[in-house]
């Protein structure tokens, strides 16, 4: 399994590829030569301790940070990025853990938020809940009615409908930043399944996560940062969360 | 066709609401475990309007039977309806910036200084009319954009911007109106506009026609959506929706009809909340508003912009304002020279008691007709019993405190709840 997981990686070009990543706050050098490189139909987990550079990476990518050196890839494709918002016109969504919905909203009005459809220059809303319905099916996300107020449904629905906020722009890589923290463990799993599907939906899904646990259920491949530099790789099939542990803390790991 | 049963519903099935295992994972998502009845859950609940309208019937009850059967008296009612516009008009202005999450305090100070640039044009100027009315409301416009400008780009509190803002405006009230302390106006078409009444036949037509147009509107989109496949009402939901709306507004014409016919001032107060109703339901800038007013991170974040929005609303809101100010001039055909003092805490009080919320982003513009008609049948009911002005006071402060209140605590029961 880890070969053949292993030819893929080798033989495919990755949807999106960081090389070298250089960023300096100060004095403080927050990411050094850092690479990264996500494919589709894969969930790769980021994880490492606090200020080890996760959060920087993960803005880097979403065009929130613009690297001191270093380059970012799509598809082969050099990009460069001086706002979210060109990470977003390429194809890069970022969920953060604030999620950014309008609670007074119901789910329709917030999926389709700034980008209504429209007809007659009025709110086409039978259009907009027939694809809300569509999207919420794809992702096997459950809700009792897409018409009632997000602040109405549960941590673990309003994740889902923040995630698939950013699949109605139909996205090459999703970033979730902390999707499970502050969950219970129905809505964890509520949300692991969704990180699922979207892996079927044939997107690079790239996971923030503290919790190891999490992560081992659903992710392909975790990178381990520990203080700025990508400390380790590891394939989920192949390891244990003993390793990935040791790498996060620098401990000596005897076999 | 289909029923709102989801096992029978086609649509239903398809969105994914059905219960089913999850493949891939283990186990099942349990649904959240019920809670008790207690009064928070039952504040969480959106009751609508059904507060209000209770309120209503109410106060309609009480007063109906301490006045003798003369509070529904159609004379009564046609005189009530004319009372109301004024501070119904200003409402939609209160309401519009309520729902932003803002306040205006200004907006009784700018409905009477625009009222005075109007009355001064029309009678010192001899402007024709119409023009003189537009020049009212364009210094409407013009003091709403830099209100606006103020909150939304400077970032000042919209509470300190209006409340000097009405400060400022009362001395320019009395700046254009020079020594004299009432300016009477003698324009016709002014003093025209609030106190004549609709030809019969236009009076009757006007409704039925807005009638036929509901129901279509609502048949069509009925229709739109069992061809997709969406959840429909149920036939009684429609007729209930169709007939309800046509007894409400047939009932009030015809008693209107019954006494002088349908007030013109009333007519353009329900056009214009109709208008602001279609605005916030069925457009873009509508959803928008109410999403800046939920959340204007996430408006942002979505591409909306902010600062322009707000701006926008305070221009609207001080060009209503300056309407509802020309109409009350043309009602009592002069311009006074003091602020009423009451006129704009009924405006903020009838968008409160209607249930628009202080905190921004709840609400509906229909807030503004329940609102003002409680306010309104208090003020004109307790006039009927020939109550004291501080019976008055007293009461309207209690349902406003009530109102709010009840505000208050929804929105702390929706903040606490557990996620």
């Amino acid at each position: 399994m880890s070969e053949s997981k292993a030819t893929t990686t080798k033989g495919e070009l990755p949807r999106l590829q960081l090389k070298g990543i250089n960023k300096t706050f100060g004095a403080v050098r927050a990411l050094m030569d850092v690479d990264f490189e996500a494919f589709d139909g894969e969930v790769v987990g980021l994880v490492g301790d606090n200020g080890a550079g996760k959060s920087t990476l993960i803005k880097t990518i979403s065009g929130a940070y613009i690297p001191d050196t270093g380059d970012i890839f799509l598809d082969g494709q050099k990009v460069h990025f001086t706002s979210p918002q060109d990470s977003t016109r390429v194809g890069i969504e970022t969920v953060y853990q604030d999620l950014a919905l309008c609670d007074n909203l119901d789910v329709v009005s917030n999926l389709w938020l700034g980008r209504e459809s429209l007809q007659f220059g009025m709110l086409n809303e039978v259009e907009m809940e027939r694809r809300t319905l569509e999207v919420l099916r794809t992702l096997d996300v459950k809700i009792p009615s897409v018409r009632v107020p997000v602040a109405a449904l549960s941590g673990g629905q309003r994740q889902s409908i923040a995630v698939a906020k950013t699949i109605l722009r139909k996205p090459k890589v999703v970033l979730l930043d902390e999707p499970t923290a502050a969950l219970g463990v129905a809505q964890t799993r509520q949300v692991l399944n969704l990180i699922l599907r979207l892996k079927e939906q044939g997107l690079a899904v790239v996971v923030i996560s503290h919790n190891l646990h999490d992560v081992f259920e659903v992710v392909d491949r975790v990178i381990v940062m520990r203080l700025g530099r990508r400390a380790g790789t590891f394939e989920i099939k192949n390891t244990t969360p003993e390793r990935v542990v040791a790498a996060i803390t620098g401990a000596e790991f005897g076999d | 066709m289909s029923e709102q049963n989801p096992d029978k519903n086609k649509a239903m099935g398809k969105t994914g609401v059905v219960e089913k295992p999850l493949p891939g994972l283990a186990g099942t998502v349990p649904s959240p475990p019920s809670e008790p009845l207690s009064l928070k859950s039952f504040l969480r609940l959106d009751l609508g309007f059904l507060p209000v309208l209770i309120t209503l019937v109410l106060i309609t009850i009480y007063f109906q039977i301490a006045s003798n059967g003369f509070f529904l008296d159609a004379r009564n009612l046609s005189n009530l309806v004319q009372q109301i516009v004024s501070t119904g008009i200003l409402c939609i202005a209160a309401v519009m910036v309520l729902l932003l999450g803002e306040i205006d305090l200004s907006l009784a100070a700018v409905a009477q200084a625009c009222a005075g640039v109007t009355a001064v044009l029309s009678v010192y100027q001899d402007w024709n009319p119409w023009l003189a009315i537009l020049a009212g409301l364009l210094a409407g416009a013009i003091i709403g954009t830099a209100n606006g400008f103020f909150i939304a780009y400077l970032r000042v509190p919209s509470f300190i911007v209006t409340l000097a803002g009405s400060i400022g405006y009362a001395g320019m009230l009395l700046l254009v109106l020079g020594p004299q302390s009432t300016l009477i106006v003698r324009d016709e078409t002014i003093r025209g506009l609030a106190p004549n009444f609709l030809d019969s036949v236009v009076g009757w037509l006007l409704p039925i026609l807005s009638l036929a147009l509901y129901a279509g509107a609502i048949l069509y989109e009925q229709q739109r959506r069992d061809k997709i496949g969406l959840k429909t009402k149920s036939v009684q939901q429609l007729a209930l929706q169709i007939g309800g709306a046509t007894v409400i507004v047939l009932a009030i014409t015809a008693l209107l009809q019954s006494y002088l016919g349908v007030p013109i001032a009333g007519v353009i107060w329900i056009g214009l909340v109709v208008f602001f109703w279609l605005l916030l339901t069925k457009s873009t800038f509508g959803r928008h508003l109410y999403a800046v007013g939920g959340s204007a991170e996430a408006a942002r974040r979505a591409g909306i912009n902010v600062t322009a929005m707000k701006i926008g609303i305070f221009a609207i809101a001080s060009t209503l304002a300056a309407f509802a100010g020309i109409m009350l001039a043309s009602r009592s055909t002069a311009v006074a020279s003091q602020i009423d003092s009451t006129l704009l805490l009924r405006a903020i009080a009838a968008a409160v008691i209607g249930g628009v919320s202080l905190f921004g982003g709840r609400g509906s513009i229909w807030a503004v007709v329940l609102g003002s008609l409680v306010i309104g049948s208090l003020e004109n009911g307790l006039t009927l019993l020939n109550s004291e002005q501080s019976i008055k006071n007293v009461v309207q402060g209690a349902v406003l405190l009530l109102a709010v209140t009840a505000d208050a605590l929804a929105r702390r029961a929706n903040s606490t709840r557990t996620r």
